[in-house]
């Protein structure tokens, strides 16, 4: 589904991306750890059209597509989903009115007819369901005054309801509850299957008690530096990440 | 301006009012003396240059240049079916002006209830000649104000509202002023007057449109005076032709405990300047005053404001945004007055502005002068551009970036518009906004 080719991406002449190299497979999850500043969101960031980022050399396969051409919204109409770390607050945007901009628009992407109100009522109320979250929220302004919990639990819910053939989260567990995690978690499971893939950015191991992951990577420097599958993550937690730089330091053979 | 210029203006205007003093004011002789004063008022002063200081940032050159044929010489034959762009409700008092004259068969009052007085100006003069006169053109001053001088020597027909003290008027009144004149430009003095007894309540709509019509010119005025624990919310929505001049004034005088809520749009005029100005003459008062405007083009909005505290424990609220695209060009001056007497004010001055081009310009200036010495102050303003993360967001969720953009655009603009309180009027505005916006069709019903 998604293969990503020699990614190297720069940022105000600064090199945050030294060529990544990942495949992702239909019904695969991923999980992308490392230390702060890794470029753990900035991939992320990348694979969504950010255009701050400058991408200087490699490719982004999905679908059998380059797709480093597209813009954002040309992306989000073919299946990517990005979950934000911190989403964005629109004053005077509700998020359900865009919402339905954002179904109507795929829908229109794909040849579909656009819903109407009572349509998508019934979906944002059903999966709203899903994630716990307060339809009052709902007419509300986009993420304003919404507390941290919220804001990444609409995340899940548009995620949810836009229903992506790629999601990628990007430390939507950053300062969860574990009520909220596990509602998260769950919002997750519920779209896992074998059509579509998701990549989580994560900090900490916790998140992955609850989605277990197929592979783990792990970024050190705008690298993958090691690649394994769910007990790196365990790993990871007990020694913390300093073996691997040193691993990469001493230009140690990297399993991929 | 040429000083040629400013002759044939004069002329232009003197011509008017030789005909309209010829024609005698009618049954409304009274009225002839505080026309004539206004005139000499406005002969003495003539147009205003950017020489003075109120008016740096406007020129005014284009009107007074101008040549005008009075809105009441032309003849128009205006259908149901035209007005209907310019209505927002069935469910409201309508009155309609074309061309600066009242115009009954295309008005609809209906029922209207006990203890309100609503008619044309030139009717209330008669009519109501004891209110109309104990009020009219005294509260707005024709002193430093030529165009306001102007418009009371020229007067044409308004609206007249009078609610007597402890009635609530729950219908809203609409008066719509229409420019129709094929053949040329036209010049039109709206007037209106609103009288608020003690602890009435009222909501009144005031809409400027053109419907044919060249470079006319359109100067109004209205006066609103709010007795004590009076509540008044006033509309105005000025969608004239992008070729015509639009100078309107507003003064208010609120009395103790009395609110006014006070929220216009501009969205078309090549040229639109709004003085709006507010006494708080009693301990308790509130006024909240509330703009939109949207230029593309050239087109240029002055909002020069004044909100004078004369008396203590009174609060003010002026919250202003703008958005500028093309060449347009902005300018908001909030004056906020404090006497001395008036502790314990609490005055808020915010103006916002959306620049959508590298051509469009903003002007924001406060001026604070303030002689008390326990008052709360502030005043803020912001221009800023399309926030890139917001825009980022939107596109990541499938939305073009056109749309996303206008979407933005909109949520800036709107948010003045949450205030209005009649729901059937914020609806047609979003509307008329929306048209407005670059690609706005893309957000549809929202």
């Amino acid at each position: 589904m998604l293969e990503i080719r020699n990614l190297h991406a720069h940022v105000d002449g600064h090199e945050i991306l030294k060529g990544i190299n990942l495949t992702v497979n239909a019904g695969e999850v991923h999980s992308i750890m490392g230390p702060n500043g890794s470029g753990k969101s900035t991939l992320a960031q990348v694979l969504a059209g950010r255009d701050t980022y400058e991408v200087t050399e490699g490719e982004i396969i999905y679908k059998g597509q380059n797709i480093l051409e597209l813009s954002p919204d040309e992306r989000a109409c073919e299946g990517i989903f990005l979950a934000f770390q911190y989403p964005v607050e629109i004053p005077g945007v509700t998020t359900s009115y865009f919402l339905r901009a954002a179904v109507n628009a795929m829908r229109k992407h794909r040849g579909e007819e656009a819903l109407d109100a009572m349509d998508f009522l019934k979906i944002i109320k059903e999966k709203a369901k899903l994630v716990k979250l307060d339809t009052k929220l709902l007419s509300r302004a986009i993420n304003e005054g919404f507390s941290g919990g919220e804001k990444k639990r609409n995340e899940i819910f548009q995620m949810a309801v836009l229903e992506p053939t790629l999601a990628i989260l990007d430390e939507t567990d950053s300062g969860l509850d574990i009520d909220a995690l596990k509602i998260v978690a769950e919002g997750v499971n519920t779209l896992r299957s074998k059509d579509r893939a998701t990549i989580i950015v994560t900090h900490y191991q916790r998140l992955l008690d609850y989605i277990v992951p197929d592979f783990v990577h792990v970024l050190v420097d705008g690298k993958i530096a090691h690649s394994g599958g769910k007990e790196l993550a365990l790993e990871l937690e007990a020694k913390g990440y300093a073996w691997i730089s040193d691993d990469v330091n001493n230009g140690a053979a990297v399993a991929s | 301006m040429s000083v040629a210029n400013m002759t044939k203006s004069k002329d232009t205007f003197l011509t008017h009012f030789e005909q309209l003093e010829n024609q005698g004011s009618g049954a409304a002789a009274w009225l002839l003396p505080t026309r004539k004063a206004a005139f000499a008022r406005f002969a003495e002063d003539g147009f205003p240059t950017t020489r003075d200081e109120d008016w740096r940032y406007t020129n005014v050159a284009p009107i007074a240049g101008g040549s005008f044929t009075r809105g009441c010489e032309v003849e128009s034959k205006v259908t149901t079916k035209q007005i209907e762009p310019f209505l927002f409700t069935d469910d409201c008092m309508l009155l309609v002006c074309i061309n600066g004259q009242y115009m009954s068969e295309l008005s609809q009052l209906g029922e209207i209830p006990e203890g309100l007085v609503v008619c044309n100006l030139s009717e209330a003069a008669q009519s109501h000649s004891d209110i109309v006169e104990a009020h009219l053109a005294r509260v707005a001053s024709t002193k430093q104000a030529p165009l306001a001088a102007l418009n009371t020597a020229m007067m044409d027909d308004g609206l007249f509202v009078y609610i007597k003290k402890g009635v609530t008027v729950t219908k809203p009144i609409h008066i719509l002023f229409l420019t129709d004149a094929d053949n040329g430009a036209v010049s039109t003095h709206p007037r209106n007057l609103i009288v608020a007894e003690a602890s009435s309540q009222v909501s009144v709509v005031e809409t400027y449109g053109t419907l044919s019509g060249k470079s006319h010119f359109t100067n109004a005025a209205t006066e609103i005076i709010a007795l004590d624990n009076a509540h008044v919310f006033h509309y105005r929505l000025q969608c004239e032709s992008e070729d015509a001049y639009h100078v309107s004034t507003m003064q208010i005088h609120q009395h103790r405990d009395s609110q006014v809520h006070a929220f216009g749009m501009s969205l078309g005029s090549a040229l639109v300047r709004n003085n709006i100005a507010t006494v708080l003459d009693g301990p308790g008062g509130h006024c909240s005053l509330g703009g939109l405007y949207l230029v593309d083009g050239t087109q240029h909005v002055d909002n020069f404001l004044t909100v004078d505290h004369a008396k203590p424990n009174c609060t003010s609220r002026e919250f202003f945004k703008g958005v500028l695209q093309g060449e347009g060009k902005g300018i908001f001056r909030g004056r906020i007055i404090v006497r001395k007497d008036a502790q314990k004010t609490d005055a808020v001055q915010t103006n916002r502005s959306l620049l959508l081009s590298d051509k469009a310009m903003v002007e924001s200036k406060p001026q604070l002068e303030i002689l008390a010495d326990d008052v709360k102050c502030t005043h803020g303003a912001t221009i800023g551009q399309i926030n890139e993360d917001e825009l980022f967001y939107l596109q990541t969720r499938g939305i073009n970036e056109q749309a996303a953009r206008s979407l933005l655009v909109f949520a800036f603009a709107s948010e003045c518009l949450s205030d209005v309180r009649i729901e059937s009027l914020r609806k047609h505005l979003s509307k008329r906004l929306l048209t407005r916006l670059p690609h706005g069709e893309l957000l549809g019903d929202s």
